[in-house]
């Protein structure tokens, strides 16, 4: 299986760590992996903010990408990312040709929709895998970010893949389908409640006396762990494609 | 403050900085939120068939929203038919005039009130008082509010951010001025200050000889008008006074009896967690020696049939004001009712008041950003109201303008003031994004200057770095890494591939 990786703008430019991590744990599960280098932005920050038709050119430039025959999936490590690309896009197109600008949006991302996935969705869904051989001898508590708990309905799959990790203990987070707080331009344009959301995030995350947080999406774990670190709290965010690609052999700290 | 039309409030993130400070307030609605919260998890996830009822009560409400003329002409029919009198009103000040001169009419100058958003929509109270005339709010925490002169912060529970010390004093120092004063020594036990609103409230339904109400519901089939409530205290208001007056929104119809099936069972457990209103008040017309003899329908438009005319946004309009978005979300609970700066505070208020009153004030301007699209407004939602889509496409017309209905005409609305920077910035982002040469460049300055960069940021970056951390820059991107090493092959090179 040829498996093309969308690892968001986001994750590129400021977490390539997790980029590692996919391309480690994907390529020993048996997946051909390629990053397509024309890649850039999915275009959520411009959607969510009211600049849709800014963000039409970016859902063209994704599915010229990433719709090419050569690959028989797209994964991703961001929940937001992924939800934009298979819940937005046809939305967008649908708009597009609702405002009388044809079917041409809509015709260029369909190939693509259908076959983007989130990693977790991927492993689960598609590999078949819970059990991905991996090692975190860590006490961890897992964060569902909003669109990866409401948009692609990612359920018990991370938590499913957490369990089997061998040396790990999940311990629940209190409160644990509340957003953080982070929402794109929100965390801006409405710093003082966005704020107290993510302190109180912390706080619920802190009382499980867990070593680790972690989540699907590296924009929620800088809102949360650049709070932490505010706070000072003796807790690390770590995405959760990390953990999964840790092993016995190569283990992450 | 005892406006009922909000007129002058600052924008939304002012308004929340106030609300996130004060620790009271916070501890007040995070612990009446989340117990609402749980009950109505409970109460639904009693009902196997709720997805069922939530999609019967979308396509109710969306079918008759398309054939709304139809219906509202039905409507007008077997109320008229049935003994009653139908006015209709384009906005406010309409409504607030048929009204006022419905009550001059009967030579009263006091009505007793059944809670009713549309009327606090329509700042019913103070158009009266104007004209000598003064209404009795019943609904216990609608007293609380009116008596502390306050504005309601939430649709089901107007007086949410009181706690029991601040109903006492409010009872103690205000209720004489309105009629009968709170018992001496009234503690702030909730019997003690149940009975104290009795028998405030009693004195008024004895001596009102005019009731005003809005309805949850209006069945255009028979001409009958629906009202929920827990207390009882609507149902002495629409039986006891001589002349009734139902000031109700146009959306409010359904097609029949029927209908009501779906909404009677999703409304309660929705908002009050209960498998049944304990009080389900019915009244179609009039009807000799019993109940009012005069009966009056008010129907408001007032910006729903320009909601109406929007695709995107029209789905605000099936509401049925349970309030289970307000109890649910995480930015209502921190900023608290008032914030909204509109009768319709929370997720719901967010899309309703713009689109009702138009984008044009600061206030309504900043309403659609007040969240962060987390959804869960969309999912507890019992008429499948996509919240956060109309959130974002409310977005869009605050910062490009766009098409829009205003008083029934198309207008093309200018994007809000203020947003221009903005703009420019998104239009730049796009066009980096569109060619990941620029990208890539910028990421290499970013890593090469990695030590340069601060945790904190100057200028509009300090809304981040006030409370949060940045995060480090690496010391090489992803995309240079991969280049580096697989670089050979492997569809590594194909940069410039889709330009
Ligand atoms: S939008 Fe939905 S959840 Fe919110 S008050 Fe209206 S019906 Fe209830």
């Amino acid at each position: 299986m040829r498996v093309a990786l969308f690892l968001t703008c986001v994750n590129d430019t400021l977490y390539p760590e997790t980029g590692r991590a996919v391309v480690k744990l994907l390529t020993r599960l048996g997946v051909d992996v390629d990053f397509p280098m024309a890649q850039t932005c999915c275009g959520q920050a411009h959607y969510n903010t009211g600049y849709r038709h800014q963000a039409e050119p970016l859902a063209r430039h994704f599915s010229d990408v990433f719709g090419s025959d050569a690959y028989d999936a797209v994964v991703t490590p961001s929940g937001s990312c992924g939800a934009m690309v298979r819940e937005l896009y046809p939305r967008m197109g649908e708009r597009a040709r609702a405002e009388g600008r044809g079917d041409s949006l809509a015709r260029s991302v369909a190939p693509v929709v259908p076959k983007t996935y989130e990693l977790t969705e991927f492993l689960v869904d598609v590999l078949g895998v819970t059990d991905v051989g991996a090692y975190y001898p860590h006490t961890v508590t897992y964060h569902p970010t909003c669109h990866g708990l409401r948009a692609l309905g990612l359920a018990d799959r991370p938590s499913r893949l957490l369990r089997a990790v061998k040396g790990l203990e999940l311990v629940e987070l209190p409160g644990a389908e509340e957003c953080c707080g982070f929402g794109g331009t929100f965390a801006v344009k409405n710093a003082d409640v966005s704020a107290a959301m993510g302190t109180d995030k912390v706080r619920n995350a802190e009382s499980t006396g867990a070593e680790v947080l972690s989540a699907a999406d590296n924009s929620c774990l800088m809102h949360i762990g650049g709070t932490m670190s505010r706070l000072r709290t003796a807790m690390r965010p770590v995405h959760i494609a990390e953990i999964l690609a840790s092993t016995e052999e190569e283990a992450l700290s | 403050m005892s406006g009922g039309t909000f007129v002058g409030m600052p924008a939304f993130p002012a308004a929340a900085r106030e609300a996130v400070g004060d620790t009271t307030l916070r501890a007040n609605l995070r612990h009446a939120t989340h117990t609402i919260r749980n009950k109505r998890a409970r109460a639904v996830a009693e009902l196997s068939d709720w997805d069922l009822l939530r999609e019967a009560g979308k396509q109710i409400k969306d079918h008759t929203l398309r054939h709304l003329d139809r219906y509202l002409v039905q409507l007008e029919e077997s109320v008229e038919r049935a003994g009653g009198t139908v006015h209709w009103a384009c906005d406010a000040e309409e409504a607030n005039r048929i009204v006022a001169d419905l009550v001059r009419a009967t030579g009263e100058t006091e009505v007793v009130k059944v809670k009713s958003m549309a009327t606090q929509e329509i700042g019913l109270n103070e158009a009266l008082e104007a004209e000598g005339i003064r209404a009795y709010e019943t609904d216990l925490a609608e007293l609380i509010v009116q008596l502390g002169r306050d504005r309601p912060s939430h649709i089901l529970v107007p007086a949410i951010h009181r706690n029991r010390g601040e109903i006492r004093d409010i009872f103690r120092k205000e209720m004489a001025d309105w009629g009968r004063p709170a018992p001496d020594g009234l503690t702030d036990t909730p019997t003690e200050l149940a009975e104290a609103a009795r028998l405030h409230l009693r004195e008024k339904f004895l001596r009102a000889k005019v009731g005003i109400s809005g309805a949850n519901f209006m069945v255009a089939e028979t001409g009958t008008l629906v009202v929920v409530e827990s207390e009882g205290n609507g149902r002495m208001c629409l039986t006891l006074p001589e002349t009734l007056i139902s000031v109700v929104g146009i959306e409010k119809v359904v097609p029949g009896w029927r209908d009501l099936e779906v909404f009677l069972q999703t409304l309660p457990r929705s908002s009050t967690a209960e498998r049944m209103n304990p009080y389900t008040s019915m009244w179609t017309g009039t009807t000799d020696q019993d109940g009012p003899n005069a009966f009056h329908l008010v129907l408001l438009d007032n910006g729903r049939t320009d909601t109406l005319a929007d695709e995107v946004g029209r789905q605000a309009l099936r509401c049925i004001r349970c309030s289970a978005c307000l109890n649910v979300c995480p930015v209502y609970e921190r900023a608290g009712g008032h914030a909204y700066g509109s009768v319709y505070p929370g997720p719901i208020g967010a899309i309703l008041s713009p689109q009702l009153r138009g984008t044009g004030s600061d206030i309504d301007a900043s309403l659609p950003y007040a969240s962060s699209l987390c959804g869960a407004c969309y999912e507890v939602c019992p008429v499948a109201i996509d919240i956060p889509e109309v959130l974002v496409h409310l977005r869009e017309r605050v910062v490009q303008g766009g098409e829009a209905t205003r008083g029934g005409n198309r207008v093309m609305l200018k994007p809000a003031k203020g947003h221009a920077a903005e703009r420019a910035a998104m239009r730049a982002a796009g066009l980096a994004f569109a060619r990941p040469g620029a990208l890539r460049a910028g990421q290499r300055l970013a890593s090469r200057t990695r030590r340069l960069h601060p945790r904190t940021l100057p200028g509009p970056g300090r809304a981040w770095s006030a409370s949060r951390d940045l995060p480090e820059v690496p010391v090489e991107p992803f995309r240079d890494w991969w280049q580096r090493t697989r670089g050979d092959g492997s569809g590594g090179t194909t940069e410039g591939n889709a330009q």
